[in-house]
């Protein structure tokens, strides 16, 4: 995994809420036994009509709005459990993304993918969205060391939570699994005590 | 003072990380096509062997089709799919149970009938609705790929403590309403970011007078409202299911298993984060009306109006009655349909099968209605069979599919077409979720016969 470092970007605004895994990458792109190549189906079925051209009213088609971070309405990333949610969001390029809310597994694997979920206040979020309607040029600052995110256009700051064994696991660009098989002793030493074994 | 969840979490605890997640014991794995390949491919990359390979069982479900399963899979890309795991099960010496195996159907349908799912356990699978698992008084919740990989590789997760969260359904349930009316009601009422951060148990009257299959849909259906999974304490209904299955413990082995078993309650007087209290005798066989499973309501309800919507929902609202092709304010009762889909994790089992063929005997399926009936696994199949349920049925013009995830999420050749109207008992109507275009009205077996038999949505 790549370090994570701070981020200083314009943003695609995304003013919509329950954004569901099944609209990030729907389930007939699932069928892939890799990583790869899920960024170019990254909310499919919205940004592209049936022949499979750009649908220009979507904002991922609309060349006003880019950059590295998504900007999302409310309670993002619910439903399925498919880490190719997050995959199609890394694979397209977007590094951190923000809403008010996130669903867990969706968190989950955004993290375990380098992808840093930035939960914030619903006020921030619509300066947000408020500042790139007047300017699509708006830049946003995520401080993953400092834990801030900044609406570079206003000038508001907002403090965000991640739990600090997440965070090390960012900046150092660390996964789970390493921590995990550096701990094997005490797996099977959890085998051999405990209270009922199945 | 403790938790059911509690009382089980603790006992899966290898080690806390400082300030951070902890690491929890997983008891059973279970593992299919879609979200199992790259997790693979990461432990060939590493060097790594799976940790202990009896704790992990797969099967073939999500990306199958539901006719002439004894012949090659056709589209070559599922195939493909498909074949990966089965090289997988071989490379790395686990059970696998493909395509045509009697133990063969939905990841969530085949754990609970074979005995793997049992109480107390922790239990995972790269599905979200793993949460089915908790109505045998389980720890049991989705998980990402790179966590699967996880507990191939270690045997275990990573992972934050949740809240705890009770909900209590008091009251018996009134007649023709099933616990997926229970719990599209719950979800209607909390919406789908309600219980997100909660681990849910549910308790009371109406929760306790419900079968293993009936406790098994409302778990299902927890993550629908956000929530991490649900369970529900087990009892003699728990224990007389999982009695002699397979892979349940035998002999003395049962005894002592019981014994424990039996301690998995929440105390008297243990605190919950959050309670929560509904009346049962208030629920009434629901549908949705959108594209979440939270926009529910009874059967001769009406869509809610603009006004009844606070201002940052407003556009997904109409957003979503857009895609439904439906208005604000209007009935849906009377509404015509175009599909029906009988099966699932929800309700693929063989309670909803009787359920389902009890309504349709000696009627007639509507001409105007195309109905796909999939068992949640062969042995489901075999049962309805053996009851001589497919008789009734054929005999009502519905014919019996092979078992699979199927239009649950249209992964595979049953999608539902655009613009067409689907009565499911699947759990997500998201946009698309049963094809691209295809507008899905959730609700339980027996509005799904109803609606089956009359062409459109009626009272059962
Ligand atoms: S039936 Fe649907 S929800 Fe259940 S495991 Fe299959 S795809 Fe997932």
């Amino acid at each position: 995994m790549e370090k994570f470092k701070t981020i200083q970007s314009t943003f695609v605004p995304l003013p919509i809420e329950n954004v569901d895994t099944d609209q990030i990458i729907p389930a007939r792109f699932l069928k892939a036994t890799t990583r790869e190549g899920f960024g170019d189906n990254l909310f499919a079925d919205w940004r592209y009509d049936k022949e499979g051209n750009p649908k220009k009213d979507f904002v991922l088609n609309d060349p006003t709005y880019k950059g590295e971070v998504l900007v999302a309405g409310k309670n993002f990333g619910s439903g399925s459990s498919r880490e190719h949610a997050a995959w199609a969001i890394g694979g397209y390029g977007f590094k951190a993304v923000v809403s008010s809310f996130f669903a867990d597994i969706f968190r989950n694997n955004a993290l375990n993918n380098g992808i840093l979920p930035v939960v914030v206040s619903e006020e921030f979020l619509s300066g947000l969205f408020a500042s790139v309607k007047n300017n699509p040029d708006s830049k946003v600052t995520v401080n993953l060391e400092k834990q801030t995110i900044t609406n570079n256009e206003t000038g508001e700051s907002e403090t965000f939570e991640i739990n600090a064994y997440k965070k090390e696991c960012l900046l150092q660009g660390l996964d789970d699994i390493d921590f995990l098989l550096s701990n094997k002793d005490k797996i099977e030493a959890f085998e051999k005590q405990r209270v009922y074994s199945y | 003072m403790k938790t059911l969840f509690d009382k089980i979490w603790d006992a899966h605890v290898v080690t806390t990380v400082n300030d951070g997640p902890t690491q929890l014991y997983i008891d059973r794995h279970l593992c299919h096509e879609v979200t199992s390949p790259q997790a693979f491919s990461g432990l060939r990359a590493r060097g790594l062997e799976v940790f202990r390979p009896e704790r992990t069982t797969l099967t073939a479900d999500h990306n199958i089709p539901t006719m002439g399963q004894d012949s090659p899979i056709r589209d070559a890309i599922s195939r493909f799919q498909v074949d990966t795991l089965a090289k997988n099960a071989r490379d790395f010496g686990l059970t696998y149970y493909g395509l045509n195996n009697p133990k063969n159907g939905i990841v969530h349908v085949i754990g609970p009938e074979n005995g793997y799912t049992q109480p107390g356990m922790t239990i995972v699978c790269g599905d979200s609705h793993t949460s089915t698992h908790g109505a045998f008084g389980a720890i049991a919740f989705g998980i990402g790929t790179s966590e699967v990989e996880m507990v191939l590789a270690s045997q275990c997760i990573l992972q934050t403590r949740p809240k705890t969260m009770r909900i209590n359904f008091e009251g018996k349930l009134g007649k023709n309403v099933s616990s997926k009316d229970m719990a599209l009601y719950m979800i209607s009422k909390l919406t789908t970011g309600g219980a997100t951060g909660y681990f849910v148990e549910y308790a009371g009257e109406a929760v306790r007078g419900l079968t293993m299959e009936q406790r098994m849909t409302l778990c299902n259906l927890s993550i629908e409202m956000g929530a991490r999974g649900g369970l529900i304490a087990p009892d003699e209904t728990t224990f007389n299911y999982i009695k002699g299955r397979e892979f349940a413990p035998k002999g003395d082995r049962w005894d002592e298993a019981l014994a424990y078993w039996q301690t998995l309650k929440s105390d008297e007087g243990a605190v919950f984060d959050k309670e929560i209290t509904f009346d049962a005798t208030r629920i009434r066989p629901m549908i949705t009306y959108g594209t979440n499973p939270g926009m529910g309501m009874p059967i001769d309800g009406t869509i809610p109006t603009l006004d009844d919507i606070d201002q940052a929902g407003k556009i997904s609202f109409e957003r979503s009655l857009n895609y439904m092709g439906l208005t604000p304010g209007q009935k849906l009762e009377g509404k015509s349909i175009d599909y029906v889909f009988l099966g699932s994790c929800t309700n693929g089992r063989i309670e909803d099968f009787r359920v389902f063929t009890e309504y349709v005997k000696g009627k007639k399926k509507a001409d105007n209605v195309t109905a796909w009936l999939v068992p949640g696994s062969w042995r489901v199949r075999k049962q309805i069979e053996d009851e001589g349920l497919d008789k009734i049925l054929e005999e009502a013009g519905f014919q019996l599919r092979q078992p699979g995830c199927s239009a649950c999420l249209a992964m595979n050749e049953d999608k539902i077409p655009a613009g067409k109207y689907a009565v499911s008992t699947s759990n997500r109507n998201f946009e698309g979720r049963q094809g691209p275009g295809a507008r899905t009205i959730l609700a339980g077996p027996l509005v799904a016969a109803a609606a089956a038999v009359n062409g459109k949505i009626t009272e059962p």
